[in-house]
């Protein structure tokens, strides 16, 4: 098939099969977001992320963390050390190439723990109804009504430090939203006829739940969580800067903010280029979550 | 922090109004108390796990074995952990929240003291999210895809992607240390510090009302980097929102029919629709004041701002757990007023739920 | 519409710019008032202003400017004692009955006049509460139970004091200048006392004592304030009052100094030291302090308790470079476990980086590759900074060091439990005597998981009886000679076989304002006295 053909198949207004027009749903927002060049340009800058993650042994000059303590401390930017030297004398451009792996773990994981139970307790709940909804709610309430940055504090406090501990803790205190959003969701499609359809089928709740809502509350939770991916990322650079994220030597940018507070009067540097790293990449995740949202929910494009 | 502020979408009970009034209220203070009391359990049981041993907060590392353990039974630390919280609610029922052990005050004097100074900290900061968020979010959906638009869609994503604790140390950098336009860390010079009285604990009002004229400029040239800082998240936050209203009203019937009756575009942006986008807008700041808040706990680390998320941050760290249980308890009530708060103006605002 | 829409605009603007230049205007070159002293430093670890309870390094220093107590030692040269509220002592022909004689005259702030019954009450009060720093005065025989007998009023102006051994006088005397001996005011106290607490409730934020400041304000994490007390006899303060001011960093305590906020910095990092010494209108005093800064390694450990381990761990610290850098201006290089400035300290250094005489070590204990190993470290520095550091050296001879940052409480409650394997902390003299370190560092009489003293040996599973019996010997030697010689043994012993990696002994260091004069820093916390300061 030649390109028009393919696009006239993918746009068709009547599609064949249920693929077809999943694949064609994707297509039309595939083209809604590469028409967004902010979108474009946060997915330029997470495929940077994941380029430089992946090949950081590569990229990175220097050892991330053995440094020349007598020689090469608190050295300026040079050819040399692109980005200068910490108080470790270690090269700071190779502990920022390192540490988008540490980012780009925490992220993942996040993503990949609180989502999926953000996800069951907000669909369950929505489903259930009555006093399974009225506990599930009220505890997800409860952790609403935390200051996030200070149960996230308080789980690391309990856990130990370390990144592991900081990933368990901001999953934690995330799942809520997207627990809120999926029951929403839910609430929606609930009564509509086609769960009823199935129900008089004969299905059971737990197959309704997990092969026919859920799938339907993916998109908007995918949005919700590709948007909170900047937000992760600043907590766990919080919980780095307030020293209860990753170990030493781990070169996790929040904690060489930290580390670089010291020295921010004389030495910018050290804190500066773990800061604007921190920076480029929630922005990447907020422009692209952004399109994502206008490209996936047309009723709200613009908005 | 408008990163932490809650999904606007919760918490919405307005349209309901045709429940007895009372049956109504009952329901939510259960629902509040139950709240509060899951909060409580929460924070207590982690409080209980973190592997440091209160007492030797209290007692220091130098002390004997008999004075660790005899600590150890004043505070009812050798009971088991249902029992102790148990004792510790019955007290909080009675507005016993104890005594923190770190700065050997009720917990209570201390949070009357600290939480003025967050509060102040997040009030300015959403007054100037919203003084300048509003207008430049009515700009831009005026002229929707317009450079203003951008602007203030850039100045809306970089506000949620920059890590407040290093915009704030470099703000402080630049201009308290290499400008020196304003005041450094701290709430006011130490000049100032005994010659005036508290009366609010928010130091623009108490200076204010004594006319403490040359005082009330140096708390106020404390106060504005911190809260320029917060103001901005708040701003990136509230100028979207209001965009976003503002499109939705302006697409509304009414404004095709006001223009069509030759209103000025603008009494139909400022009087029209603007007033009606400011109905959902109130709950906006409302949670954004929340999230301020009880986000300010970098931003009251970075400039040394001796509010509650401070005490806080500093009780968790040494296991002060009753100072922990009672800001926690604060900011989550606070939260959950604000809330309410925000449905209520919903319902007196909104004329679709006004009618009804 | 366009036109009505853009000057709307414009008032925006107008009113905007006029907001912010109005706030920006009167931000003038702060300064502090002439009469007051402003201090930037971490005093957060306060928690009580009882001198019975207190025991924490700035409330020391509170302590040690508000409160009288019978004898002190010259800062200048802390081995001489003076009278403070004493005029005089003596101590029997057995060495076991100190008896002091009171000066007349003298008065607390609340203008009460101090006598032998103040005396008596305070130093009973300390026992019978039995907080923290009691062990200093109970190390001596004395209990709730015998303090009645032991301390004892003679006359109005004499106070009589028992102790269950014939002491090394200056041990005991060295005791006495110690926080918790601090002279209270029995009347006030007894005032606000409930239930017979002796006012323990009350003083933790209240204040009854007679030093030349007394203090006025206290709010945790923020302020402490003192002011001038003008019922003090001896020489009054300078200043009408003095300030402390609740600053933990020091790139913002530096910020503070420079712009003139406060006049004295306290917790001045190396970086930030090294920048306002090109400062004209800053200078910079300092003086060593009885801390030293050590990483102990845990016998429990199999593969630590190997002599040539410890051994081999003590040439894995680059002790030229972390002086040279880490820890320049705020401590220097020290090895033996007695800081300098106490009777017999030895200022020997045997050990320096020496990867290949560890890695001969290593071989000789079985273990040529190495070992992995965990350290718990507060959030700190220079700590924080020392252990990255070693985690490299290590590395070279094949160790490899797992850091676990955590709270100072958190790595103490683990360090107390024994569970750690190795541990980074520092240890400061409780009182200005040998002993202090010696009963630490040198002394582990039980060292079962039971035992009711945890000093840092039995921390560090270290059983030690030949060198406790040592140190038993060296307290109560009344020959200051003798004494001294003793300790310098000590010292040997623990270098050679020790799990104690000594790595230096701190130096405090203060960035002072120029127009501030008289401003010194003590060798212990309790003798920085501010109320000698003075500004012009």
């Amino acid at each position: 098939m030649s390109d028009t053909t393919w696009r006239q198949w993918l746009l068709t207004e009547r599609p064949q099969s249920r693929s077809q027009a999943r694949l064609g749903r994707t297509y039309q927002a595939w083209r809604r977001l590469a028409d967004n060049r902010l979108a474009l340009l946060g997915l330029t800058i997470i495929i940077g992320l994941l380029v430089v993650a992946g090949f950081a042994d590569v990229l990175a000059t220097q050892s991330p963390i053995v440094g020349d303590l007598r020689e090469a401390r608190l050295l300026p930017p040079s050819a040399e050390h692109w980005f200068g030297t910490d108080d470790q004398g270690r090269d700071i451009y190779s502990r920022v190439v390192h540490g988008s792996r540490l980012t780009l773990f925490v992220v993942i994981l996040v993503a990949v723990i609180a989502a999926p139970v953000g996800l069951l307790i907000g669909t369950v709940a929505g489903y259930a109804g009555g006093w399974v909804d009225a506990v599930l709610m009220r505890i997800t309430d409860i952790f609403l009504a935390f200051p996030r940055l200070i149960l996230a504090l308080a789980f690391v406090a309990a856990l130990g430090p370390g990144i592991e501990n900081a990933v368990i803790a901001i999953a934690i205190t995330s799942w809520p939203p997207y627990a809120r959003i999926a029951r929403a969701e839910t609430l929606t499609v609930r009564h509509s006829d086609y769960i009823n359809a199935i129900r008089l089928m004969g299905a059971s709740p737990t197959r309704i739940v997990a092969r026919h809502i859920m799938p339907m509350c993916v998109s908007s939770v995918i949005v919700r969580v590709t948007l909170d991916m900047a937000g992760i990322i600043l907590t766990a650079a919080g919980l780095g800067f307030l020293g209860l994220g990753a170990q030493p030597p781990l070169p996790e940018w929040g904690a060489m903010i930290a580390s670089g507070r010291r020295f921010v009067l004389d030495q910018w540097w050290v804190a500066a280029a773990p800061g604007m790293a921190i920076f480029l990449v929630s922005l990447g995740f907020n422009l692209l979550g952004d399109g994502l949202r206008d490209a996936l929910d047309p009723k709200a494009g613009g908005r | 922090m408008a990163q932490t502020a809650v999904d606007p979408q919760g918490g919405r009970s307005g349209t309901r109004r045709i429940l007895p009034v009372l049956a109504s209220i009952a329901r939510f203070v259960v629902i509040v108390a139950l709240t509060l009391l899951g909060l409580l359990a929460v924070t207590f049981f982690i409080g209980r796990v973190i592997p440091v041993d209160p007492v030797l907060a209290i007692v220091g590392d130098r002390a004997p074995e008999h004075v660790i353990e005899r600590t150890r039974e004043e505070l009812g630390l050798n009971r088991p952990i249902y029992e102790q919280f148990v004792i510790y609610v019955g007290k909080v029922l009675q507005g016993d929240f104890g005594t923190s052990v770190l700065t050997a005050n009720p917990v209570m004097t201390d949070i009357r003291r600290v939480f003025p100074a967050t509060l102040e900290l997040a009030t300015l900061g959403t007054l100037i999210g919203s003084l300048i968020g509003i207008p430049l979010g009515v700009f831009a959906a005026v002229r929707r895809g317009g450079l203003l638009d951008q602007i203030v869609r850039i100045i809306g994503l970089v506000g949620y992607s920059v890590p407040i604790f290093w915009l704030g140390l470099m703000a402080l950098v630049v201009f308290y240390a290499r400008l020196g336009w304003v005041a450094g860390p701290g709430r006011i010079d130490i000049v100032y510090e005994y010659t005036l009285s508290p009366v609010t604990g928010i130091l623009l009002l108490d200076t204010a009302m004594q006319g403490q004229w040359d005082a009330f400029w140096n708390a106020l040239s404390h106060l504005i980097l911190p809260a320029s800082l917060l103001g901005y998240f708040s701003l990136a936050y509230i100028s979207r929102m209001t965009r976003s209203f503002m499109l939705n009203e302006l697409s509304q019937e009414y404004v095709v029919a006001a223009r069509a009756k030759g209103l000025s575009e603008a009494r139909i942006i400022w009087r029209h629709a603007l007033r009606n986008a400011l109905v959902p807008l109130v709950t906006v700041i409302a949670l954004s004041y929340a999230g301020l808040l009880e986000g300010s706990v970098l931003t009251e680390t970075v400039f040394a701002w001796p509010g509650l998320g401070l005490y806080i941050t500093n009780s968790l760290q040494n296991a002060d757990m009753n100072a922990v249980l009672g800001g926690t308890v604060v900011i989550g009530a606070v939260f959950i007023g604000l809330n309410l708060l925000s449905d209520l103006l919903y319902g007196l605002l909104d004329p679709r739920t006004r009618r009804s | 519409m366009l036109t009505f829409t853009a000057s709307i605009r414009r008032n925006l603007i107008a009113t905007t710019a006029a907001a912010l230049l109005a706030t920006a205007s009167p931000a003038a070159m702060a300064a502090t008032p002439p009469d007051t002293l402003v201090l930037a430093w971490a005093i957060d670890d306060i928690i009580t202003l009882d001198p019975a309870e207190s025991f924490e390094i700035s409330a020391g220093e509170i302590m040690g400017n508000t409160y009288d107590r019978l004898v002190r030692f010259e800062v200048d040269d802390p081995s001489k004692l003076y009278g403070d509220i004493a005029e005089s002592w003596t101590v029997s022909d057995d060495g076991k009955l100190y008896t002091f004689k009171l000066k007349s005259g003298l008065k607390f702030a609340s203008g009460n006049p101090i006598t032998a019954d103040d005396v008596v009450y305070s130093l009973q009060r300390a026992v019978k509460l039995d907080k923290t720093p009691a062990f200093i005065l109970t190390q001596f025989g004395l209990s709730k139970d015998n303090v009645a007998e032991k301390i004892k009023k003679v006359d109005d102006t004499t106070v009589t004091l028992e102790t269950d051994k014939a002491y090394a006088p200056t041990f005991v005397l060295n005791c006495l200048t110690a926080n918790v001996a601090a002279i209270v005011d029995m009347k006030l106290l007894e005032e606000h006392a409930k239930d017979g607490d002796m006012g323990y409730g009350w003083l933790k934020t209240n204040y009854a004592g007679s030093g030349p400041l007394k203090i006025r304000d206290w709010r945790a994490n923020e302020i402490l304030a003192m002011e001038r007390n003008e019922n003090y006899a001896g020489e009054k303060s300078k200043m009408a009052r003095v300030i402390y001011r609740h600053v933990k960093e020091s790139a913002t305590q530096r910020l503070l100094l420079e712009k003139g906020d406060v006049d004295v910095a306290r917790n001045l990092e190396p970086g930030d030291l090294e920048a306002i010494s090109k400062n004209d209108d800053i200078t910079i005093t300092s003086t060593p302090k009885g801390t030293i800064y050590y990483v102990s390694l845990n016998q429990k450990n199999p593969t630590l308790a190997k002599p040539e381990v410890r051994e081999a761990m003590k040439y894995l610290v680059d002790y030229g470079a972390i002086g040279a850098t880490l820890i320049k201006g705020i401590g220097e290089i020290h090895q033996t476990f007695l800081p300098k400035g106490l009777l017999g300290a030895s200022d020997e250094k045997p050990y320096k980086f020496d990867v290949a005489k560890a890695k001969e070590l290593l071989a000789k204990a079985g273990l040529p590759d190495g070992f992995s190993i965990t350290m718990d470290v507060r959030n700190t520095q220079p700590v924080t900074g020392i252990a990255e550091n070693m985690q490299q050296t290590l590395a070279q001879a094949g160790i490899k060091l797992e850091i676990i940052p955590g709270d100072g409480k958190q790595t103490l409650t683990k360090y107390r439990a024994r569970n750690h394997d190795l541990y980074i902390g520092q240890w400061g003299a409780d009182y200005w005597d040998p002993h202090t370190n010696a009963d630490t560092f040198a002394r582990n009489p039980d060292n079962s998981d039971e035992a009711t003293s945890k000093p840092l040996a039995w921390r560090n599973a270290w059983d030690i009886p030949e060198i406790t019996k040592k140190a038993d010997a060296a307290v109560l030697e009344r020959d200051a000679e003798k004494r001294a010689a003793l300790y310098r043994e000590l010292q040997q012993d623990l270098l050679k076989e020790s799990p104690f990696i000594i790595i230096y002994q701190m130096i405090e260091t203060a960035g002072v304002r120029k127009n501030v004069s008289d401003f010194k820093l003590g060798p212990t916390s309790d003798s920085t006295y501010t109320f000698r300061a003075s500004k012009s």
